[in-house]
This record gives structure tokens, sequence and C-alpha cells, in this order.
């Protein structure tokens, strides 16, 4: 066997594992589904009547993109708790005791997790067609849409790829998760359109990729809030680029910044 | 390939590994002869874990060299771990996985081909009486089950060589019995073991060569009986009636003794050097003292004096295990 080819198959083999972790913790998925849907229900309700979109339109439908987009950041927990799950039962130990190159258990995992990543994105579009949100575009556009998602959930893997060689307990990176990811997703375009928030926010909002991916999905689908206006600063007027560059960027950065620091965080 | 011109299985020179300021390994030599089984015998924090981790490249020594199965460590971990199975400290089955799933995919990433691994899990389970829980998740086997089946996972490639990591820690006597059979069937078909203990009744049932390792040293080499020979000779062995008298039994026991006393709950133990002589005199003086002593007596050396001598602590025995537990 070629060691491409050694690579593939124990990468594949890794992931299998990982799906059957998957299926069988289905409470470790509350994050790709319960939370969404929750989330959804309770902005759709409760802050429904109280938010105006710009442009008008449902602020359910407006609201969907942007649970769209903050669901798939938060994927990047799926993975790193994942890998810290293994480091701390000692499961890596076996792997690292195998014939196997060692950067095959961290594809594994990546795989493992990109399939994970489809199961959010098929709860929300449910939820969302069951409440009364609707593709308003082509076809194209919203496959487009789809194919957007899915490039970002592979890159915000490595972002957790890298999470994982920074800290190394479930604990640690559920705190990380409250601390740093769960603003991000906010101070964005996730729930309110970034014109309503203040100076600084406003700013911090405009450029956060998650308001662009949330912008673009709008944009895709045809919903409220997905207008462009074209002589707007770079991520609103071009937020499908503006989202692909952050994607490449972090895949460029984190993927081989997280292989050597995770590789450096397994040594001792 | 596999270098079968040397009759060692395991010769390490000088492995040094540091934790901050602290050597975990500070200077090891190891020889293990190909088809022997060899126990690392040491108290909490020898650094018997740290030797397996370096020798099953794991973790990268400080410094130092050592071949495994014929292959360098540093330069080529990939054929080291081809040729050998590691059972880590923790059994690190997969609990989300079947018995069958955790050999099989052990299996394929050995590139035995999928078809072969899953024969070979089968196997195996029948080998370790696991047969009836083969789709059972690993987290629901009992502690006893799991050592069975990482041991199991240890062998899917059939290794020449094992590393196993405190194999028995945990399980209860009869379970400890059962895995020290499959073991030495193992060693009956020719797989050389390098086991690490902290408990001398099982380096001396199982082991042809014993290491002492403390505080990252090799301490003391040999077999059970040159072990106990390093023990000094006879000791002085009294049991107190009372508990309160111990200390006043070990002072005197002291005076006769040729080291220190140690005691152990209501015993007093001490090498001596004056044989019948001395026992002679502490059981006049102890008698003068109007002490109530339940025995008294001298000992032939046993592994656990070889063990407190050369650590300078006593060996965690079955028996403490037990009342903790
Ligand atoms: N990853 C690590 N980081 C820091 N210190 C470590 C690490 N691993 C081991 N040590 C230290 O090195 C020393 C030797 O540890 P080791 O685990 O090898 O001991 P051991 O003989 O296996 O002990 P035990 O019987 O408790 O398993 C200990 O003092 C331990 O604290
Ligand atoms: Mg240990």
């Amino acid at each position: 066997m070629s060691s491409a080819q050694a690579f593939a198959t124990d990468t594949w083999v890794i992931a299998r594992r990982g799906i059957k972790h998957i299926r069988r913790q289905p409470e470790a998925l509350s994050d790709a589904t319960i939370q969404p849907i929750i989330f959804v229900l309770l902005f759709s309700y409760v802050f429904g009547g109280a938010i105006s979109v710009p442009g008008g339109g449902s602020y359910k439908e407006f609201l969907m993109g942007g649970i769209f987009a903050q669901t798939i950041v938060f994927g990047c927990f799926g993975v790193a708790m994942a890998l810290a799950y293994d480091r701390t039962n000692g499961a890596i130990d076996r792997f690292h005791s195998l014939p196997i190159a060692r950067s095959t258990f961290l594809s594994g995992h990546s795989v493992a997790n990109l399939i994970r990543s489809i199961i959010p994105i098929v709860f929300m579009t449910a939820t969302g067609l069951a409440i009364g949100w609707r593709v308003h575009s082509s076809f194209l556009d919203a496959l487009a849409g789809y194919g957007l998602m899915f490039v970002f959930s592979f890159a915000v893997i490595w972002i957790g790829v890298m999470l994982a060689s920074l800290v190394s307990t479930p604990e640690a990176v559920q705190g990380i998760a409250f601390v740093v990811i769960f603003p991000i997703t906010f101070i964005a375009s996730t729930f309110v359109p970034t014109s309503t928030l203040p100076g600084v926010l406003k700013t911090i909002a405009e450029w956060n990729p998650t308001s662009a991916l949330a912008n673009s999905l709008r944009h895709q689908f045809g919903n409220p809030g997905g207008a462009i206006p074209h002589d707007a600063i770079f991520p609103l007027a071009h937020p499908f680029a503006y989202t692909l560059i952050w994607a490449v960027a972090i895949v460029l950065v984190c993927a081989p910044l997280s292989v050597v620091l995770y590789q450096r965080s397994i040594k001792s | 390939m596999n270098d079968s011109t040397t009759p060692l299985a395991i010769e390490a020179y000088g492995l040094v590994k540091r934790y901050g300021p602290k050597a975990a390994l500070d200077g090891v030599d190891l020889d293990v002869a190909r088809g022997s089984v060899c126990a690392l015998l040491g108290p909490n924090g020898a650094g018997k874990t740290t030797a397996v981790r370096v020798l099953t490249t794991l973790t990268e020594p400080d410094a130092g060299t050592a071949r495994v199965a014929g292959h360098d460590i540093a330069t080529d971990p990939l054929e080291v771990r081809r040729s050998i199975g590691l059972a880590a400290q923790d059994a690190t089955v997969d609990g989300l996985l079947t018995g069958h799933e955790n050999l099989a995919m052990i299996g394929e990433l050995h590139h035995m081909g999928r078809k072969r691994a899953l024969t070979r899990a089968d196997e195996l389970l029948a080998q370790f009486s696991l047969t009836d829980a083969r789709d059972k998740l690993a987290k629901d086997y009992s502690g006893g089950m799991r050592r069975r089946l990482d041991l199991a996972a240890t062998l899917v490639a059939t290794p020449e060589l094992l590393f196993l990591d405190e194999p028995t820690t945990g399980l209860d006597p009869r379970a400890r019995n059962d895995l020290w059979d499959v073991l030495e069937s193992l060693v009956d078909e020719g797989v050389t073991i390098l086991l690490t203990t902290q408990y001398l009744e099982e380096a001396d049932r199982l082991a042809d060569d014993i290491v002492v390792v403390d505080h990252g040293h090799v301490i003391a080499r040999g077999d059970a009986r040159s072990l106990k020979r390093q023990a000094g000779g006879d000791h002085l062995h009294v049991i107190c009636a009372r508990r309160e008298d111990v200390e006043a039994v070990a002072a005197i026991v002291g005076r006769f003794a040729s080291g220190r006393p140690s005691t152990d709950d209501r015993a007093v133990t001490a090498p001596a050097e004056g044989g019948v002589q001395a026992i002679a005199q502490l059981a006049q003086a102890l008698a003068e003292e109007d002490i109530e002593l339940e025995d008294l007596g001298l000992r032939q050396p046993t592994l656990d004096d070889a063990f407190l001598t050369l650590t300078g602590a006593p060996a965690e025995s079955f028996d403490d295990e037990e009342v903790a537990a």
C-alpha cells in the first residue's frame, strides 16, 4: 500500500469510528440539534415582533440565515470535544501506538465531523420549513447557499482542532465556547441587522465572518435582509466572496498550524 | 526489516526524560532478551509508565537511545509500532464501540484487510472468553472484561513484543490469576513481554528478570532469588498483641537489629545479623518490659523486604489494595 493510500484508508477507519461515536451519543449532539431549534423558536416568537428588518419582510425568515450561520460556527466544538475526550480517556495512546501516520488521527476526526455538520443543517432546514421559512430564490442560488455552508463547516473544523491543541479537557473546550465563540456569533447580524447596532459594535459585526455568512445565506435564499448594498464596505457588498475568503484563510492558516500545535501538545 | 540477529528484544541506553526540572527517567539502561518476561517494578511515580511510553514511541526521550524489536525508536518509530502491542496503564478500549468493533478497527489500522480484521477479532474474542459480549458496547463491560479486551487489542497483529503497563491493577484475585495464565501461555508461544507492576508477587510469578526502578533510576535487577539476597539476611519479625506497644517494641528491636526497624500495623520488622542469638536476646528484653506478644520469630527475606530495602519505602501489596478498595 502506498503511503497516500494508507493515509486515506486509515483516515476513513478513524472517521467511521467517529461517526459511530456520534450515533451512539445523541446527547453530545445537542449543540447541533436541540440548541439551534430552541434559538429559532425563542428568537422568532419572543423578539419577532420587536425587531424590524430593513427592507421589510418576516423576522422569522431573516432569523434563519443567522441561526444557520451561528450553528455552523459552533461546529468547531464538535471536533474539539471529540479530540479532548480522546485525549482525556487515553484513546489517543492506543492510536499512536499503531503503525499509522499520526496525522490520520486528526484527518479521521475532521472527516467524521464534516459528516456530522450535515446534521444541524438538515435539522435547521426542517425546523425552518415547519415554522414558515421558505426559499424564494432559484434552485441554483439555494444550492450555492448550502454549498457555502458546507465549505464553512469544513473551515471551522480546523478552528476546533486548533482549540483542542490549546486546551486539552472537554471542560476547558466548553469554557472557551462560552467566553469566546458565543460572543462572536452574537456580535453579528445573526439576530439583528447590523445597521441597528451602535458604533464600534456595528463595525465589528460588519466585518465578522458570521455576519457575512448569515447575509450570504439570506441573499442566496431570497430571504429578508438579503438585499446587497453595492456601495457599502466589502463584507457587506460581497458577503459570499468575503465568506469564502475567510473559509480559505482559516483552512490555510489553521490547518497546518493546528497540526503542528496538536502534535506538539501530545509530545509530552 | 526485522533484525533477528540480535537476541535482544529491547536494548536501551541512558534514557532520560524530563518533565520540567524533574527527571521521570534519569539514565535508564535496559536489556530484555527475546522470548523472556521482564518486569519493571517500582512504587508510584518511579517512572515505569514513562519508560513504557518512551519505548513504545509515544513520547521522545531527552537523551539516550533504544532499539525495540531491532528498530531504533528515534529513526524508525513506525517499524517499532508494527512489531509491538501496547496495553496502557488505563485500559484504552473504546467504550462507545463494541468489543468486536474495537478489535476489528485495530486490525484494519494494521492493514490486514477488512475481512481478515473481522475474523481476527472473532478469534481473539473467543480466546479471551468474550464471545458472549461480542456486540456489547465496551463501556458496559466489567473491569476484568475491559482488561481482557485491552490485552486482546494488543494481540491483533500478533506482535512479537508486548508492553503491558500494570496489566492487573484493579482486577480481583481470580481475574488476576486468569490474566496471568493468559500471559504465561503467550510466553510459551515465544512472545516477549515487558510489564510494569507494583506487585512483587506478580513480578515473581511472571518475570524472568526483575528491574527495580525508583525516582527514574534502575536501583536493582536480577531474578527474584538474587533480589531477595540483596535484601540482606534474616529478619526479626515481631507481632505485638496491642497496637499501642508497637513504638516501644520497635525501639527494642532496633537495639538488636542491624538496620532500621519498620512497622506495619502491629508488626515490627528489622534486618538482623545475629541470627538465633539476636532473637534470644530480643525475647528476653521484651519479656523484661512485660509486653504481650502474638508472634516472635526470625524470617528469611521476602521480595517485599527486598523492595523495602532497595527503595526505602514499603511496597504496595495486594492486601493494601484490597483494604483500600
Ligand atoms: N506528562 C507529564 N507531565 C509532567 N510530569 C509527568 C508526566 N508524566 C509523568 N510525569 C512525572 O514523572 C514521574 C514518573 O511518572 P510515571 O507515570 O512514569 O510513574 P509510574 O512509575 O508509572 O507511576 P505509577 O505507578 O503511579 O503509574 C512522576 O513524578 C510524574 O509526576
Ligand atoms: Mg504508571
